[in-house]
């Protein structure tokens, strides 16, 4: 399989409560809803929130006789994700999955079976980790169901309400291969695939309105093993903190379950976020059998070469690749600088990576911009989005030369996110005139002056002290003063 | 020959296809589907190495609709139908399955 | 009894040039309704009042000077599992008693955006499921030429109606010859177009893979011009071809001189005698008019009715999953939603219809689909080739319709397979989505009508109604118009 690579082989958290000596695999199904105008088969606006079965017509409400027509946008989107994710984008069928609920409308759900129409990608991860994508279709939404009576839970209602408006919106479905391991990853994974489907246009990414949902295929095996253990999958997960609370507590239900002799059975678990556990959904034990078939309604969809150009045309760079142009900018000045890493991270995550690249390209330091970007722009990330990057370049290269002290230099940038203007003409306002040379040297020598014990030491050798007098220098001029020129000054005078 | 359905057989089948039969009926049904079985026997051994199934009779591809909004159902059409509901919703009774 | 006002060219060309009224016109059908529908039982409802509605328009729109349409004034009826806003949609099933449709067929605004009136929705087996209009929850459709028979199915309503001289026309659905077969009982033409040529939208789904919606008529002239009127690209079905109708009309004069016309020998040996050798001659009448005509076998096409009855079934218990007292339609009651959809259609379906879906979910469920559905699948493939390979060397091929005349009411309801063979010479043409029509050509045992079957390669229907109108052309007298005013033509 294409770049799914290996995942990191350390446990991800070895010392996780109630897990020791096991590692925890997930693979996580992730239902992403497309940010398209209209529902996937007919021409019912795609809204979020509205009044109940108001947006609904023969089509999406299964009325006899209606008939299923793809909405070209959908198939757009799907391939975009497609495309994110490195999939291979392929020749594609829809299916009927049979089953009875009374939320889905036709009693059956039109999706993607064996032929779904992107397979066999990968997702990065900040990391460096790379997520096997097995595979990412197309399929419809079902209609939502309130029940009414025993405190709103399924099996004690005394009946339930059915409001078609979601059936019918257009899914994509995003299946990973069994890649994660444990909670922090997976919430790594599905913060980073939000910020790809984001990226692409696919989806608002808004998991609290169920734009995102997630169901995770949790199972534990002995650290060392690298066979499968039985999995179950968790539903109900609404959140990234859910999800991370979720595979802990069922990871530790599995080992505690195989620990006493036990053996985990494959079924669908349901996540309690109030009461922080996971529970068996199954109310009587029937197998699945969903009797797919090809969907007579609709055609194959062959995403030839014009549907693909019209489909990515205009897409943006992806988070990855988008930490990669900016570590590769910074990649020899930082070698292996700390916490570089999570500065190109949280750059790219605040959409700051275009001010770093377009201040580098005017000859800004690269290191220091991307150090100002994600540690001081990044404060006031939407002003930071919006700021010039000439004025970002001359401030960070009045700081590069000495003409701003880094104290000052951050005051300017506080000015400039907020106010806007020229940095040059900030720092005048704000009295950082540059020190003149004549200034700072009658500083310099009433600084050794005042430290005579101390200039001695330096004259024999002793660098360590330079520090010390460095700092009464920027004392003294309020730091105004540049710590190379001033360092330079008592270079000077050593002789 | 063909499969004699049985009984339990025909009562999983009516599950699937959520049909309440009786133990009569499922008798019955057992013994005509699988007269039907038996009649379509021939096909089933025909031999059909390296021929495709074909799913439609067309030669259609990529049949896309445009993104472009259409007018909805009145709600009270939505709803004429309804042997019950409540509230603009379509009521059901208690359900016992979840949904998969 | 009073022949009614002929055809539906004549009817709307007289309404067009102002000789006719469709008010006077729409009066008649209704009447004939009346005096002949008790006993027949073609009509699930009527739609008279928007009729009537449509009618004064049209004389309004004629006499101010404008165009109402190609059908002008022709009174239709609509197979009941076709919507329709003005009137109830029930498929002759209890489980849609009294639904009425938010939304009309794309067939039934095609109809009515050319000046026809809508006259009420025809009996049907239920669902589409049966070749005798038996399977019906409102009671049988009677055959106008002897009413202890039946007219056919499943469209027996729309054959009967047009067959009695209720209507000129009618629209029927065929999935495996529910136009045809139910033609060739009454007496009347039946034509099922090209898989995609006129849009399923807002016919109630059987077999998706193989419905197509047709006309049914007392002439070959009027088939051709309803056809025309409700085909065409429909961006409401996916599977609706881009292209425009077929002009059919155009060629009814052209004859038969060159035409290459293949007999499909396999399926003479499985046909009464009538039913044979009225093939043997609408041949020699071809042949006569200049038509190459020559025996093809295709043993193939005999596998047809097995592989569509997997196919069939497998694709119906699917569509039929959404009756389930949910949305609209019957509901019967219980403590919960498991024990309510299954009581609904317990109670709301019929034992054609159950036995179907049964064999339907049977057949695609886990660990039979390969054996069953998939192999049927690959048998359809299988009479696709064969239909190809005729092809190769003919315009047309000509066959029996049914394998015999109509039959008696309850002669095959105790075995259902002795009900499916009824469509033995149908349903390969289903399968390869082709066109083909029955045209009435001769009276057989009992003094019944016998039809013939014109089938085309996909799209050939300009060939098909070439050699249909000779065909008819042909035919002894006393074949054509409405039963009981043949002896007078
Ligand atoms: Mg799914
Ligand atoms: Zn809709």
């Amino acid at each position: 399989m294409s770049g799914s690579g290996t995942p990191a082989g350390a446990p991800a958290r070895a010392g996780e409560a109630g897990v020791e000596g096991y590692e925890i695999v997930v693979g996580l199904e992730v239902h992403c809803e497309l940010a398209t105008a209209t529902k996937l088969f007919c021409g019912c606006t795609n809204a979020f929130g509205a009044v109940s079965n108001t947006h609904v017509c023969p089509v999406c409400l299964g009325l006899p006789g209606s008939l299923p027509v793809l909405n070209r946008r959908a198939v757009e989107l799907a391939i975009r994700i497609g495309r994110a994710l490195h999939c291979e984008v392929r020749p594609s069928t829809f299916h009927r999955k049979n089953y009875f609920y009374p939320d889905m409308p036709k009693d059956y759900q039109i999706s993607q079976y064996d032929e779904p129409i992107n397979v066999d990608g990968y997702l990065e991860l900040p990391g460096g980790l790379r997520v096997g994508i097995e595979r990412a279709h197309i399929e419809e939404d079902t209609g939502k169901t309130t029940h009414v009576g025993g405190g709103g839970r399924i099996h004690d209602a005394d009946y339930s309400l059915v409001d078609y408006n979601r059936a019918g919106v257009p899914l994509v479905e995003i299946v990973s291969r069994p890649d994660v391991r444990g909670a922090e990853q997976a919430r790594a994974y599905v913060s980073e695939l939000r910020a790809v489907l984001v990226a692409s246009g696919a989806s608002d990414g808004r998991m609290e309105e169920g734009s995102l949902r997630v169901d995770a295929n949790v199972s534990v095996r002995p650290l060392g093993s690298d066979v499968l253990g039985t999995r179950c999958e968790v539903k109900n997960l609404n959140s990234l903190r859910s999800l991370g609370r979720a595979i802990e507590h069922e990871a530790a239900r599995q080992v505690a379950l195989v620990e006493s002799g036990g053996r985990v059975v494959q079924e669908t678990r349901h996540w309690n976020e109030a009461e922080g556990r996971t529970s068996s959904m199954r109310s009587k034990e029937e197998a699945n059998d969903y009797r797919y078939f090809s969907e007579p309604d609709l055609v194959p969809l062959v995403p030839d070469a014009d549907l693909v150009e019209r489909a990515t045309a205009g897409m943006p760079l992806m988070p990855a690749a988008r930490r990669k142009r900016v570590a590769a900018l910074v990649g020899d000045a930082l070698g292996g600088e700390a916490g570089a890493s999570d500065q190109v991270a949280t750059v790219v995550d605040l959409g700051l990576d275009d001010l770093v690249v377009a201040a580098v390209g005017l000859g800004a330091d690269p290191s220091l911009a991307l150090r100002r970007a994600a540690n001081e722009a990044a404060q006031r990330p939407e002003e930071a989005r919006r700021l010039d990057a000439t004025a970002f370049a001359d401030l960070l290269g009045l700081e590069v030369t000495g003409k701003l002290s880094s104290t000052q230099a951050k005051t300017v940038l506080a000015e400039l996110l907020e106010h806007g203007g020229e940095p040059e003409e900030i720092a005048r306002r704000l009295g950082y005139e540059a020190l003149s040379s004549d200034e700072l040297a009658g500083v310099v020598d009433d600084v050794i002056a005042a430290h005579p014990a101390e200039w001695e030491r330096f004259l024999g050798g002793e660098s360590k002290v330079a520090q010390l007098l460095t700092g009464q220098v920027m004392k003294a001029t309020k730091g105004r003063a540049n710590g190379r020129t001033v360092a330079e000054a008592l270079d000077a005078r050593r002789g | 020959m063909s499969e004699q359905l049985s009984s339990e057989a025909v009562a999983h089948i009516a599950r699937l296809a959520r049909l309440e039969i009786t133990a009569e009926e499922s008798a019955t049904y057992a013994g005509q589907l699988s007269a039907i079985l038996e009649h379509v026997e021939a096909v089933r051994r025909l031999d059909t190495a390296g021929v495709p199934p074909t799913s439609h009779a067309l030669e259609l591809r990529n049949v896309l609709r445009a993104d472009e909004p259409r007018p909805c159902l009145e709600r009270d059409e939505v709803l004429s139908g309804a042997p019950r509901a409540e509230d603009g919703r379509f009521l059901v009774p208690r359900i016992l399955g979840e949904e998969p | 009894m009073t022949p009614p006002v002929g055809g539906a060219t004549e009817i709307a060309a007289r309404v067009r040039a102002g000789e006719l009224s469709a008010a006077s016109v729409l009066d008649e059908a209704l009447a004939a309704i009346e005096a002949r529908d008790r006993e027949l039982h073609c009509f699930n409802s009527l739609m008279g009042e928007r009729a009537r509605e449509r009618a004064t328009e049209i004389d309004r729109m004629v006499g101010a000077g404008q165009d109402p349409g190609s059908l002008a004034g022709v009174p239709v009826a609509l197979k009941d599992n076709i919507c329709t806003r003005a009137a109830p949609t029930t498929c002759s099933s209890r489980i849609l008693e009294g639904w009425t449709p938010p939304y009309d067929a794309t067939v039934v605004r095609r109809l009515a955006a050319a000046g026809a009136l809508l006259v009420g929705k025809t009996n049907l087996d239920e669902f589409a499921m049966g070749s005798s209009t038996e399977n019906s929850a409102t009671g049988p459709t009677r055959n106008p030429w002897d009413t202890s028979r039946v007219p056919g199915g499943s469209s027996g309503g729309s054959a009967a109606a047009v067959a009695a001289g209720m209507v000129p026309v009618a629209l029927g659905s065929d999935t495996g010859g529910s136009i045809r077969q139910p033609a060739a009982l009454c007496g009347v033409v039946g034509v099922k177009p090209t898989y995609g040529v006129v849009s399923r939208y807002g016919l109630v789904a059987f077999a998706s893979s193989l419905d197509q919606i047709g006309p049914f008529a007392l002439t070959v002239a009027d088939a051709a011009a309803v056809l025309e009127a409700i085909a065409g690209h429909d961006e409401m079905d996916s599977t609706s071809l881009e292209r425009a109708a077929p002009r059919c009309s155009e060629v009814l004069d052209d004859g038969a001189d060159g035409l290459r016309v293949g007999v499909v020998s396999d399926f003479l040996a499985d046909a009464s005698p009538d039913c044979a050798s009225a093939v043997r001659s609408a041949a020699e009448v071809l042949a006569a008019a200049g038509a190459k005509v020559d025996d093809v076998a295709l043993p193939e096409l005999l596998h047809g009715l097995s592989a569509y009855y997997l196919i069939a079934p497998a694709e119906a218990s699917s569509n039929l999953a959404r009756y389930d007292g949910v949305r609209y339609g019957l509901r019967v009651d219980a403590p919960d939603v498991e024990t309510m959809n299954a009581r609904t259609r317990a109670a709301g379906f019929g034992a054609e219809v159950k036995r179907r879906v049964m064999l339907g979910t049977y057949v695609l469920s886990a660990g039979y689909y390969d054996a069953y559905y998939a192999q049927a699948q690959r048998v359809r493939t299988i009479v696709a080739r064969a239909f190809a390979r005729a092809y190769g060397h003919f315009d047309v091929l000509l066959a029996p319709t049914t394998p015999s005349v109509a039959f008696a009411f309850g002669a095959k309801t105790d075995d259902p397979l002795e009900m499916y063979l009824a469509d033995l010479f149908t349903i390969p043409t289903n399968l390869a989505g082709h066109p083909a029509m029955s045209v009435p050509f001769a009276l057989g045992e009992a003094g019944l009508p016998v039809g013939v079957q014109v089938l085309a390669p996909a799209l050939g229907e300009r060939e098909m109604f070439r050699a249909a109108a000779v065909v008819e052309a042909g035919a002894p007298p006393g074949v054509r118009g409405p039963v009981g005013t043949r002896s007078a033509r």
